[in-house]
Formats: C-alpha cells, structure tokens, sequence
C-alpha cells in the first residue's frame, strides 16, 4: 500500500513513471546488496535489535530528508534544515519547559516554528528573488545564532515534561519505537503531498520548467511559498523527534544533519536540478546512509573510513542517474 | 502580473526579512547585555585589558570558564573579553580571531589553540611586540607562552580507566571518543588506554570509535559496538556528548545496569544519569579554576612577577557517592 502511493511520485510528468521507478528500484537493490554484505560479514548486524538501531538513526536526518526533496523538487535547495531543526527543538523546549504549555501546545508550537523558518526561505526565494542557496545557507546562519541566544547556550532539559520522551522513545507498535513509526508516517504524508496534491505536482512542474509553469497560469511565486512551508514543517517534526529522544534540546547541535538529509535524497535518485523527485528513493537513501554506518561500525571501521564509504556511495548514486539519463536523452 | 505589484510583494517580503533581522537583533543585544565582560571599549580604560580567545563558547564548558575568568577580572580589577568559534574545528576562524585581539593591543592575551602549531606566527608576533601570552585548556608549540593552564588529560583519564578496571575487574570494554585530531581528544584515549595496558591484563579493549562528541551519533556508534560484542561490560565516553550518547545506547537497548558507563565533562543530563545509576561515574575538569588561573597568570606577567611554566587546573572523579561534596558540586556546571 505504502509503496503503491509512494511509488508513483513524479509520475505526473509524462513518460518519467518508469524512469522513476527503475531509479527507485536500483536503489533498493543497493540497499538490499549492502544489507546481505554486512550480513554475511558480521553475525552482528543481522539481528532484530540492530535493525531497529538503523531505524531509530535512519528518523531524524530521515524526516529532514523528506521536506528536503520537495524542495529540490523545485529545483532548489534547503541548507537550513539542519541548524532549522535545532532552533524548533530549542523553541519546543521553551515553550514545554520553561513556559510550561501543554504537550500539544508546545509541539504544534515546535511544527510553527518550523513552518515559519520555511515562510521566510520561501518569502526570500520567491519574492526577493534571492537563489535558495544563499536565502537557505542566510537562514541557517540565523537559525543557529538563535538557538544560542534564545538557550542561552545551554541545551534545555525535558525532565520535568511529563510524556515527551515517550514521543519519540515509546512504542505504540510493541518493539518498534515511536520515532521510526513518525518518520514512516510522515514519509506517507510527504509521498502523498508530491504525488496527489498542487503542492507536489507545482514542484515537479517549477522545477523541470519555471517559466512554462507560470505561463500557463500558475501562481509560481505563491506556490514556491507553500512549498517551502511544508518543507519546514518537516524540519519542526524533525527537531520535535530530535528533543524527545535526547529529552534535551541541545544548542550547539545540527551544523551538518543538512548535508546528510541532502545526501540521503540524492542517493534515492532526486535530481538536484529539480523536476524530478521521490520520496520512496529518500527513505531508501536515507536507510543506506544508516544501513552503511551502522555496519561499518559492527565491524570496527574507523568514522573517517565510514565518510570515504558515504563519499562513493554519493557518487555512484547520482553516476548511475546520469548514466541512464544520457541513454534515455 | 503588473509590476508594482510585483514591487508591493517584494516590499512585503523585504518587511518581512527586516522585522526578523530587527528580532534577531534584539535578542542579541539583550544576550550580550547579560554577559559579565565586555562592558566598554576593551583596551581604553585605565584598567589593564587581558583578551582572551577560547576554542568555542556554546559548550558550557566554556561558560565557564568565562565564569572563571570574568571572577578574577572583578577581582584583580582588571578587563577582560571572552571569545571563541561556533565549533571546536574552526582553526582558521579562530586565528583570525587572535589576530582580531592582537590589533587591539592588549596588556596580555589569554589563547586556547585549536591547533598548537598554526598560531605560532602570530603567538611570535606578541611577543616580539610585549604582550605576554598564557595558553589555556591547551599548549602552543612554541616557547611564546609565558604558562600553560590547563588539565593534565593523560592523568585524568588514566584515573577514568581506574575506576573502570575496579568496577568491571575483567572482560571486554570499549571506548567512544570525541575527538581524534585535536591533542585534548586523543590524550583522553591515549591516558586510558595506557592504563589498562599497563595494570588490567584481564581487560581488553575491544573498539575505539570516534563520533564527534555529538549525542545521537555517540549513541548509534556505542550501539553498534555493544551490537559487534554482546559480553561487552563497559563502555567509556571522552567528553559529555559521548558519555551521554554512551548512556542513551545502553537505555535504549534495554541494558540498563547490565554495562559499566564511565564519562568525562559535567553538565546536567551526565549527573542525572549519575544519580540515577545510569552511569557510573565520570571525571570533571575544573573549568571554573582554568578562567580564573588563566586571568591570574595574565596579571602576574603584566606586572613583571614570576610565572610556573605549567598551571595545573586539577581534575575530579566522580559519582554517587561525593557528587553533592560541595568540592565536587562546585565544579560541576548544568
């Protein structure tokens, strides 16, 4: 069911269905070959445990990643979700700890914040014409500023919240922890929005053609808006997700979840210049960036090794895109 | 679309922007308008003006230092300034800062290097110009620095392994470092690992990884490790983020008690962890102690006075047992 929903994102452009999906497909078949790899090399990593680590590391870059690839979709870019998503957990604490609201209060208010940080990108993309990579890497750099500010430098602890953690770290499906259930969700609704709704085909469509899009009548500016207001309510969920496993809202951290959540999308086969997108290929991109890491550290790997290895990954992804491009051209 | 329309929105976007930078703004200046130092302009008072540039600020770490600092400054009746880079790999940042500090000619300058051996150009430069300069949390390889401030992280970590050989007496252990490019990152290893080579022949270390000090990562690398070892007994954290990471491994994998959790650095989810039998104890610097001998040391030097080559700011383990001695609490930051 999932798969039929999200399979089919970006079908809306004429003949990119098979495309798509053969690009999906070969995703999932790098996914599957470093999955048995790892699983004949170590008897560690195949283990029910272990795979639910690569689930729980896979949610929060995971959930970026998805608000990520609408907006590549456009052809553009987003470099403030990282340091974005920070600044919704550093909110989210001030409205749950220091202000005290209820749960719901303080998430919603969490998901705002989120949504507004896209409202300026998008206000700055759109109307001020800025390029999304200078408006997004501008709001990163507040983004940041102001969670230090606002925290005064110290993360902000949930202790006192009763619940939260157990956003993130409960389990509403016995042996599967809450965070992996919201990003699976949350994948859902962001499949479902780039492929049934306006704001998922004016995506496509901006970004494989802007100005046949707004000849033909469409509202770009506006709609580029909208776009990059939802992809902010991924950030929020995001750094929601973030605060309630770590039940701290930590400051200093973020510089850098962007690139992974950008790798992720890229690695699923979402063409950067736009027009192109789907979110299957990220939750796929993103669970090989995990599935990579995690197994590399099973078998004792150093860190710098594990970046090299993502490095190529990154390469031969989008190599064998423009592979099969330059054939289908 | 008419273009003064297209001008309206683009005005609208553009209020839009300003009103935040105007928030962004405030905000800053009620932030800066809290901090102790940096009150006037540094350098033009009678007051002697130590500058001191640190490795970060974020980290409450370094707060407080600053804290430390800025109480021997009231003191000592001196002035002084506190800066530091966005992150602890910012070497270039950092260096410009210095040189930012060294146009200011201060009266003596306070230097926590990223890198101990890109700054010796400019660490010359002082003092070719008399400005002496103290090192803190780090040394500088070079003679310029009049003393050196900072924790013997060798013999810290040598006394975490300590504790860890006694609590666990023999079997596998691991270790999740912060940091193995800078001296501070891989002598809290290094110090380690000495230790139980040298007195615990019945423990092995097993792995060494390194996860930038971040907590979610710290978390996935102790996870996979306890993953590649199922009869690992304990696991040992460099730095807060690490140790926390360490201890949300061990919950999340339900095995709570069952592994020995050694940490490194303060902060409040490390002492609650503490408390709560999460883990089982961990060493803590003296952040306080290194900002105000540093400032002292920059004094003594202004005033031509005597100065020990090496300062050390001392060290503390700690757990269940002593973390409310008020020796312990007063150097323990939330």
């Amino acid at each position: 069911m999932t798969t039929t929903i999200l399979g089919r994102a970006g079908q809306g452009k004429n003949g990119l269905g098979n495309r798509q999906q053969l690009q999906q497909l070969l995703a999932f078949a790098g996914l599957v070959v470093i999955f048995v790899f790892f699983s004949v090399a170590s008897p560690y990593f195949l283990d029910w445990a272990n795979v639910k680590g690569i689930l729980l590391a896979t949610a929060v870059t995971g959930i970026m990643a998805l608000g990520a690839t609408l907006v590549i979709a456009t052809g553009g870019i987003d470099l403030s979700v990282g340091t974005g998503m920070t600044l919704c957990s550093v909110m989210t604490g001030v409205f749950l700890a220091n202000l005290g609201l209820p749960l719901v209060v303080g998430v919603l208010g969490g998901l705002a914040i989120g949504a507004l940080i896209g409202l300026l990108n998008g206000l700055n993309v759109a109307y001020l014409r800025l390029p999304p990579f200078i408006a997004t890497l501008a709001m990163m750099m507040v983004a940041q500023g102001l969670s230090l500010v606002i925290s005064g430098t110290k993360p902000i602890y949930f202790s006192d919240v009763a619940g939260f953690g157990q956003l993130a770290g409960g389990e509403l499906v016995p042996g599967l922890p809450n965070a992996v259930l919201i990003f699976f969700v949350a994948a859902v609704l962001a499949g479902v929005t780039l492929s049934k709704t306006l704001t998922g085909r004016y995506a496509l469509s901006i970004g494989s053609n802007e100005e046949a899009t707004a000849i033909s009548g469409v509202d770009v500016r506006r709609w580029k808006v909208v776009i990059y207001v939802v992809a902010g309510l991924f950030t929020g969920l995001a750094g929601v997700v973030m605060a309630s496993r770590l039940n701290s809202a930590q400051p200093g951290l973020g510089l850098g979840y962007e690139l992974e959540a950008i790798a992720a999308v890229v690695i699923g086969g979402t063409s950067l210049r736009g027009g192109k997108a789907t979110i299957l290929g990220t939750v796929i991109g993103a669970l090989i960036m995990a599935t990579l890491t995690n197994g590399l550290r099973i078998m004792s790997i150093p860190q710098e090794w594990q970046k090299v290895a993502v490095g190529i990954v990154i390469v031969l992804a989008v190599y064998a895109d423009m592979l099969r491009r330059g054939k289908e051209a | 679309m008419n273009s003064s329309s297209t001008t309206r929105r683009r005005l609208a976007a553009l209020a839009a922007s300003a009103s935040v930078t105007a928030l962004v703004l405030a905000l800053g200046a009620c932030a800066s308008g809290g901090s102790g130092s940096g009150g006037g302009a540094p350098g033009t008072g009678d007051k002697p003006y130590v500058a001191l540039v640190s490795k970060g600020f974020q980290h409450q770490f370094w707060q407080a230092v600053k804290q430390g600092a800025d109480d021997a400054a009231a003191e000592l009746d001196v002035e002084v300034t506190f800066e530091g880079p966005e992150t602890e790999t910012e070497v270039e940042k950092q260096l410009t800062m210095l040189q930012t500090a060294l146009d200011k000619s201060p009266d003596a300058i306070g230097y926590a290097a990223l890198d101990s051996e890109a700054s010796i150009p400019m660490m010359t430069d002082a003092v070719s110009r008399g400005i002496p300069v103290i090192a803190f949390d780090s040394g500088v390889d070079s003679d310029a620095p009049v003393t050196t401030v900072s924790t013997d992280n060798l013999a810290a970590s040598a006394e975490a392994a300590k504790h860890m050989a006694e609590l666990v007496g023999s079997g596998k252990i691991a270790i999740v470092g912060h940091d193995q490019t800078s001296q501070t990152g891989q002598q809290r290893v290094e110090g380690f690992t000495q230790y139980i080579e040298e007195n615990a022949p019945d423990i092995e270390i097993v792995d060494t990884q390194y996860a930038a000090g971040d907590q979610l990562k710290s978390a996935d690398a102790a996870k996979a490790i306890m993953q590649a070892h199922p009869d690992l007994k304990g696991i040992y954290g460099t730095n807060e983020g690490s140790a926390i990471g360490v201890v949300k491994a061990v919950q999340e994998s339900g095995r709570s008690g069952e592994l020995t959790v050694i940490g490194f650095d303060s902060g409040t989810a490390q002492t609650d962890a503490i408390r709560d039998g999460l883990m089982a104890g961990a060493i803590t610097q003296d952040p306080i102690k290194m900002g105000y001998e540093t400032v002292k040391a920059a004094v003594a030097a202004i005033n031509g006075e005597e100065v020990e080559p090496v300062i050390d700011s001392g060290f503390y383990w700690y757990d269940e047992t002593n973390i409310d001695d008020p020796e312990i609490a007063a150097v323990l930051y939330e």
